[in-house]
């Protein structure tokens, strides 16, 4: 899948906004750049299908061998739907990061959040920084 | 700390150049991995993995009073140490805290006269070079060595095969805990048949200048037959599953030889600093070193609490994701009244509860 109309949080969550019914759905998951970092994953815990999610705060939760981290929710909104099929599957994520690899589907109630949100030239920028 | 400051081992550019994502270790600029700690893990259970360990310290004592000299300051009897043996033990302090815990080698160089070498982690060597310098004898004379020189682990099945293309004269001859003065690719350095992964293998100590040269003649036999560079990613989920202690995890200043299961390094015929207060505490009162497996997928991870009900019963001190039993484990902690085996204890994960069963130690055992 193309990353050309993918947005992308500092915390390295991407999203792909679309319009469905008149209400702003985004689709989230974590970027290859992360995928690689993060490496050797061996659990991902997907958010609950209905919870409300608010832009900065933790929604999931990812553990390499390393390390675990959080994932943040990069909108404000429901989730409608998880990917239940990704945390059984979760090597497929360094070949798939952007199509398979979606994580969770949020029904956007509130869009000032994607603001915030960069493009990909401008995260490729920030990861080439944080070197 | 800025990278500028840490040290560095003389690998350091092989590692950079290779694909080591360097990290701050003690001080010390390290590889933590080049390609994935589970590729390196598993090389080294069934090939051979290559680590550096130059970050060590290494510490040389000559003098006819050494053997003597250091037997006083570790819990295991080493003043009967025959030439070529090496053993394990902890330097501990007057209370029986764990100062470190070290190997002390007895050698002898090529004119038949003995030394004593020491292996000292990384970020213990001042500690435990002020301790020495503090008590020495006249007639022994100390001396660091670990800029000087390099060490190289090379661990797996296929350890002793590769190392032995760069060594003059047999290494099988070697027992495991055995080491002797040797001739590596035309250099004199040491090698000893020990390690930290549960793997069979060998430690070579070069000097620094040859550093890159043994390395890169051992990296190539190692690809050859699978094998890897691995980095201290992998190096801390092998000795997990070996259930080897690390210090500032399962041994620190606060912990006693008692509590961590290391009865084996405790000799109580010979006198040493903190054998007094080891020999008063009540064994049976101390939190005991378990073994956990998660009954979840939850990695358990250093510091998170252990529970059984309501009540917290201590911490995990290591934990990861292991490769071999492909479960999640840990060491910590505890009351000796939950660490039977079968226990099931709730370990927090993130303030979560999540269960898990103690297992004996070691979680990995090489057939």
């Amino acid at each position: 899948m193309s990353t050309d109309n993918l947005l992308f949080a500092k915390t390295h969550e991407w999203v792909k906004v679309e319009e469905s019914d008149g209400a702003k759905i985004a689709t989230v998951g974590i970027s290859a750049h992360a995928i690689e970092a993060l490496n050797d994953l061996v659990y991902l815990e997907l958010p609950e299908v209905g919870k409300e999610v608010t832009a900065g705060e933790s929604f999931g939760e990812i553990e390499s061998v390393k390390a675990v981290s959080d994932i943040y929710a990069p909108v404000t909104g429901e989730v409608i739907e998880a990917n239940s099929a990704l945390p059984d599957n979760l090597d497929s994520l360094h070949e798939d990061a952007y199509d398979n690899g979606w994580i969770a589907k949020i029904k956007i109630s509130d869009d000032s959040a994607l603001a915030d949100l960069m493009d990909k030239a401008g995260y490729d920028k920030m990861c080439a920084e944080e070197g | 700390m800025t990278t500028e400051t840490l040290k560095k081992t003389p690998l350091y550019d092989w590692h950079a150049a290779n694909g080591g994502r360097m990290v701050d270790f003690t001080g010390w600029s390290m590889p933590v991995q080049y390609t994935s700690i589970i590729d390196e893990h598993n090389a080294t259970r069934n090939a051979v993995g290559l680590f550096d360990v130059s970050h060590m310290a290494r510490f040389r004592f000559d003098g006819d009073g050494a053997l003597e000299f250091i037997d006083g300051l570790v819990t295991r009897k080493v003043a009967d140490l025959k030439p070529g043996r090496i053993r394990y033990g902890l330097v501990c302090k007057e209370d029986g805290g764990i100062l470190d815990d070290i190997l002390t080698y007895h050698l002898q160089d090529s004119d038949g006269k003995s030394y004593t070498w020491m292996v000292v982690n990384a970020g213990n060597r001042e500690k435990i070079a002020d301790w020495i310098n503090a008590r020495l004898a006249d007639d022994v004379k100390f001396t660091d060595h670990t800029e000087q020189t390099a060490m190289i682990a090379v661990q797996g099945p296929k350890a002793m095969a590769i190392a032995q293309e760069l060594i003059e004269g047999d290494i099988s001859e070697l027992k495991y805990y055995q080491g002797r003065e040797a001739t590596i690719l035309s250099h004199h350095g040491l090698v000893s048949r020990t390690g930290y992964t549960g793997e069979d293998g060998v430690e070579l100590t070069v000097p620094a200048e040859n550093a890159i040269a043994v390395w890169e003649a051992l990296h190539v036999a190692a690809t050859e037959v699978g094998g890897h560079a691995v980095g201290l990613g992998a190096r801390d989920t092998l000795r997990l599953e070996a259930a080897m202690p690390l210090y500032g995890h399962e041994l620190s200043e606060e912990i006693t030889p008692l509590q961590a299961g290391l009865g084996f390094a405790m000799s109580w015929d010979h006198e040493f600093i903190g054998k007094a207060a080891l020999e008063t505490l009540d064994k049976d009162s101390l939190p005991v070193r378990i073994g956990l497996v998660m009954q979840d997928k939850r990695v358990p991870r250093e510091h998170y609490p252990l529970y059984s009900g309501d009540e917290l019963i201590g911490e995990v001190t290591s934990g990861s994701q292991s490769p071999t039993l492909a479960a999640p484990i840990a060491m910590g902690y505890v009351a000796r009244k939950y660490a039977a085996e079968g226990t099931l204890i709730d370990v927090d994960v993130r303030g979560k509860r999540h269960s898990a069963k103690v297992v004996p130690l070691p979680f990995y055992k090489r057939k």
